[in-house]
């Protein structure tokens, strides 16, 4: 097969970003072997198992089922870019309810809790265990992860406080 | 200086994971490396006719592509580690690419390398593979019946071992007042860990070194048998796995994938990265359990159980794997009679090789199997003699001062009080009030039921004689080296290879309490073979137990070090220093002290040292633990069924289990529900199936059924604590209990609703369709 490049460009954790690739190259490979963002993994084929979630635009994505060259302008949030100077609520419910054994299913549970957040930010159980769906966690079980999430949304709720988060290296 | 140990301190290893830094196998990435693409078999069985390369070779991109004719000479063969004895077993030659026959689908036979993953597999695309099909054989038993293909032909009828233990029954049987017979599938199940397998090989040609970074969780057992395999001297071979994403089992086992890209990497001169795509997974990562088990318990009309024996044939695949031969034979037969005081036992497996994947340890490995078969049996046993299962439980479990409990096959079961979790079992569940409840919600139509499961397991697997006894070819102790550093910071390196289990916090929990220290200034380092003398890894619920004892012991030669050290310094005799809270002081003169930090210092500047001590501060200890350990506990499910489409709802779900002393709660719950949810979705919706020409037809997660977070409720656990006298930390080992346990409990509970209509069991996985099929056979029956 000929290879033909093309320029993509999008803003990724805040950085533009501008790069000659094949036009086939998915973005969950655009960003683990491109940019060398490895913390969004591939757990599938099929798209079922959520492991390489991020937000395109705000919104959750199989980052697997889409092209890079379909994020052309777009933004593009990855684990590495969920914290700013502190830990992102969620990363700190995950780790103060005991939300990953593995960690391989985290990062994409995490930026799927993420985006259920911001959409609903009070989820009762049943939604959560809905909004989980498209994440399969071979590990925790899920009851860890549900709580984590409440743990996060508890966080975000008293937001204005600055008290919660801990900082690490 | 506060109590960490029985702490549920928050997991030191999440502070890179949850910040995507985790480096898993295929998150790495050096100068120079490319990728490996397999060339697979899409037949079970089959003759390799030739192997066209010329098209793939001329791809874009690639740099070779090597098929098993250039691998034959040059590779040994993948041996298993396991060979029971007196079982008369037979190996399968199992080269890494096939060379004249393939024997399951995803057999590999040629090996592509290019410069990008995506070249790499269009170019495997292009390789032309001629077959002569054959016929295959999938069913473990009838692939021992008369006329069968072979699948070795040097394996008569299929069976690679023949393991019995225990005495004839027969008369037991035949004076039996009651006998229940019934024969059990354990279905073949996908370990399917999250994170597919991988491989990155990189030679070094200066040091003539080879460093293998693998999803894996037993780095020495695969530097062993990576070293045979590739002719390459254990002290020039690294073996690496820093972050592993689940392994379940399926990453203890040597594969071809992992000798291919080694090899390739030092004929390239290149680092060669291989990594398995979900499918792939699905066809060669090893299975677990298939077993046909033909079962019959004797025992008398008032609920005595007097025998248990079984016929099973087990599945062992295409190839005997790295454990694949211990998991039918020792970690499943010598424990049939699971809690329960029976006089008699006896187990007969027939090892059988088939044209599908590959079977090894699954989550449990053989206790699920062992356990299933006589929970199941039990409540059999209850409706046929019209006594409650609890009460025939409760009658034939070990009493509580039978420990150290014999089992027929010679186990000591250490220590435990099984009526005690039972207890608390039927009072969370207010069992009596639940029954009414039941009787009275069948009148208005509606089905639910309640199951049992009062089990037992054995893990901690060490000691290393009784591995050798058993046939593992292997040690099972474990080594740790505590290594104080001039400023009193503690690096331990550990033998185990822990991959979610959480023993980066464990194991510093263990180090801090006895030191005296923070655990935030101890480091765990596990998982390279460069950095640590020996280990034999992570499986079998051992790391805690086996793993946690060597660190113990490593520990304590630190500190009885540190004190000769400090009643040097603090010019008193070494009987007369007591160490606390990470000081040393003179006994009955408190303000006598010198620290940790300050003894460790001494060490190092070593102006001025006790007669006989040399400088530095380290410990290290190889620790062989007396005898295995044996969890246990009373599970209890709850579920209702609808009769009109065969869905079951999990409505409660209670595990009361005791695993000796827990050093992080809040990992242990993790443990036990990980555990619950795969042994709930061994009952309710996994299994592999495959067709008669072998082809899997569950090969992706759209048709294998992962259990998903909307299936289940919240889980009730709760513990009791009896020490393991087996080991120095008095654990037992939680990473099985959960998949062990819940299976039968779910199974007997959806049997308990189904009685109405006169069903007695069902196939697992339990799913609607085949429930509801059952119910309008037995209408009549309602
Ligand atoms: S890798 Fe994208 S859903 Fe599995
Ligand atoms: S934590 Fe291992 S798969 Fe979710």
């Amino acid at each position: 097969m000929p290879e033909v490049l093309t320029t993509v460009t999008m803003t990724v954790n805040g950085q533009s970003v501008t790069r000659s690739i094949e036009p086939r190259v998915l973005l969950v490979h655009f960003l683990r072997e491109e940019l060398g963002l490895t913390g969004t993994h591939v757990g599938c084929d099929t798209s079922q198992c959520g492991a390489c979630t991020v937000l395109l635009d705000g919104e959750a994505v199989k980052s697997c089922t889409v092209l890079a060259v379909q994020a052309q302008g777009s933004a593009v949030t990855t684990i590495e870019g969920l914290e700013g100077t502190r830990l992102h609520p969620v990363q700190e419910g995950f780790w103060a309810k005991h939300g990953l054994q593995c960690g391989f299913c985290t990062p994409g549970a995490m930026m799927t809790a993420a985006y259920l957040l911001s959409q609903n930010p009070h989820p009762t159980e049943e939604e959560i265990r809905e909004g989980l769906d498209g994440v399969v966690c071979r590990c925790t079980g899920y009851e860890t992860i549900v709580r984590s999430v409440q743990q996060a949304a508890a966080l975000m709720s008293e937001a204005s406080e600055t008290s919660g988060a801990e900082e690490v290296g | 200086m506060p109590q960490v140990m029985g702490q549920a301190l928050k997991r030191h290893e999440d502070i890179r994971l949850i910040r995507g830094r985790g480096q898993y196998t295929d998150d790495m990435t050096l100068p120079g490396m490319v990728y490996a693409k397999m060339v697979r078999s899409p037949y079970a069985h089959a003759k390799i006719l030739s192997v066209d390369t010329q098209a793939a070779q001329a791809m874009p991109g690639v740099l070779a592509v090597f098929t098993g004719q250039d691998t034959k000479d040059e590779l040994g063969l993948i041996p298993t580690a396991w060979i029971p004895p007196n079982s008369d077993l037979k190996m399968t030659p199992h080269p890494a690419l096939a060379f004249d026959t393939v024997r399951y689908v995803g057999d590999a036979v040629a090996v592509v390398i290019a410069e990008t993953p995506y070249q790499a597999q269009d170019a495997a695309d292009q390789v032309q593979v001629q077959y002569q099909p054959l016929e295959a054989v999938v069913h473990p038993r009838e692939a021992v019946e008369d006329g069968r293909p072979q699948v070795h032909e040097e394996i008569d009828h299929n069976i690679a071992f023949h393991w019995t233990v225990g005495p004839d029954l027969d008369a037991v049987f035949q004076q039996a007042e009651v006998v229940v017979r019934h024969e059990f599938r354990q279905q073949r199940l996908i370990p399917n860990a999250m994170e597919p397998r991988a491989a990155l090989a990189q030679y070094n040609n200066a040091t003539d070194e080879l460093t293998v970074w693998v999803t894996t969780q037993n780095p020495h057992i695969h530097r062993f048998l990576l070293s045979g395999i590739l002719g390459i001297p254990e002290h020039k071979l690294r073996v690496v796995a820093i972050d592993v994403g689940g392994g379940f089992g399926s990453k203890i086992a040597c594969y071809p994938d992992e000798v291919v890209a080694s090899w390739a990497a030092r004929k390239l001169h290149r680092p060669v990265k291989w990594t398995e795509t979900r499918q792939e997974n699905f066809l060669i990562t090893s299975h677990g359990r298939d077993h046909v088990q033909e079962v019959e318990l004797a025992g008398t009309r008032d609920g005595q159980i007097q025998a248990i024996r079984v016929k099973a044939y087990s599945n062992l695949g295409a190839y005997l794997s790295t454990a694949g031969p211990g998991v039918p034979t020792i970690l499943f037969g010598l424990i049939i009679n699971g809690a329960y005081n029976i006089p008699h036992a006896s187990a007969d497996v027939y090892g059988v090789v088939t044209n599908t994947t590959p079977v090894d340890a699954y989550r449990g490995a053989g206790r699920p199997e062992a356990t299933y078969l006589i929970e199941r049996m039990v409540d059999l046993y209850a409706r046929e003699i019209q006594m409650d299962p609890v009460a025939v439980r409760e009658k034939n479990l070990v009493q509580a001062e039978a420990f150290p409990y014999t089992n027929p096959f010679g186990l000591q079961y250490d220590s435990g009080n099984y009526q005690g979790t039972l207890k608390i079992a039927l009072d969370m569940l207010d069992y009596p009030k639940l029954r009414e409840e039941q009787a009275a919600l069948r009148k208005d139509g509606k089905y639910i039921g309640i199951g049992w499961s009062t089990y037992v397991e054995m893990c901690g697997l060490g000691p290393s004689e009784v591995a050798g006894a058993v046939g593992f070819q292997g040690g099972l102790w474990e080594s740790a080296t505590v290594r104080v550093h001039p400023t009193g910071k503690v690096t331990v390196f550990t033998g185990a290879s822990p991959h979610g289990q959480g023993e980066e916090t464990t194991f510093a929990q263990i180090v801090g309490q006895e030191l005296g220290i923070p655990v935030d200034d101890i480091e765990i380092v596990h998982g390279d073979t460069a950095r640590i003398s020996m280990g034999w890894g992570t499986y079998g619920s051992r790391t805690t137990a086996v793993g946690g004892g060597a660190i113990h012991l490593a520990t304590q030669k630190v500190i009885e070090k540190a004190k000769k050290i400090a009643a040097h310094k603090l010019e008193v005799s070494e009987s007369d220093v007591v160490f606390e809270d990470g000081m040393f002081s003179v006994s009955g003169v408190p303000d006598r002290q010198v620290s940790f930090q300050a003894v460790t210092l001494d060490a190092y500047l070593a102006w001025s040292l006790p007669e006989g001590v040399e400088p530095a501060l380290e410990g290290t200890a190889f620790y062989d633990p007396k005898n295995f350990t044996y969890p246990f506990g009373a599970h209890v499910a709850v579920v209702s069924v609808d009769p009109d489409t065969g869905d079951i709802h999990l409505m409660r779900y209670i595990a009361v289990d005791d695993i000796g002393n827990i050093i992080n709660p809040m990992i242990v719950e993790g443990q036990i529900h990980g555990g619950l949810v795969q042994g709930i979705g061994q009952a309710l919706y996994e299994g592999a199936e495959y067709d008669a020409e072998g082809q899997l037809l569950t090969g992706s997660l759209l048709d294998y059924a992962m259990p998903k977070a909307r299936f289940f409720p919240r889980f009730e656990t709760a513990h009791t604590v009896t020490p393991s006298p087996h080991n120095p930390l008095g654990v037992k080992g939680v990473g099985e209990t959960g998949a062990i346990a819940s299976t039968p409990a779910i199974v007997n509970a959806v049997m308990d609703a189904l009685h109405p209509f006169g069903i007695r069991d069902l196939p697992m996985p339990l799913t609607p369709e085949k429930v509801w099929q059952a119910i309008q056979q037995n209408q009549g029956g309602r």
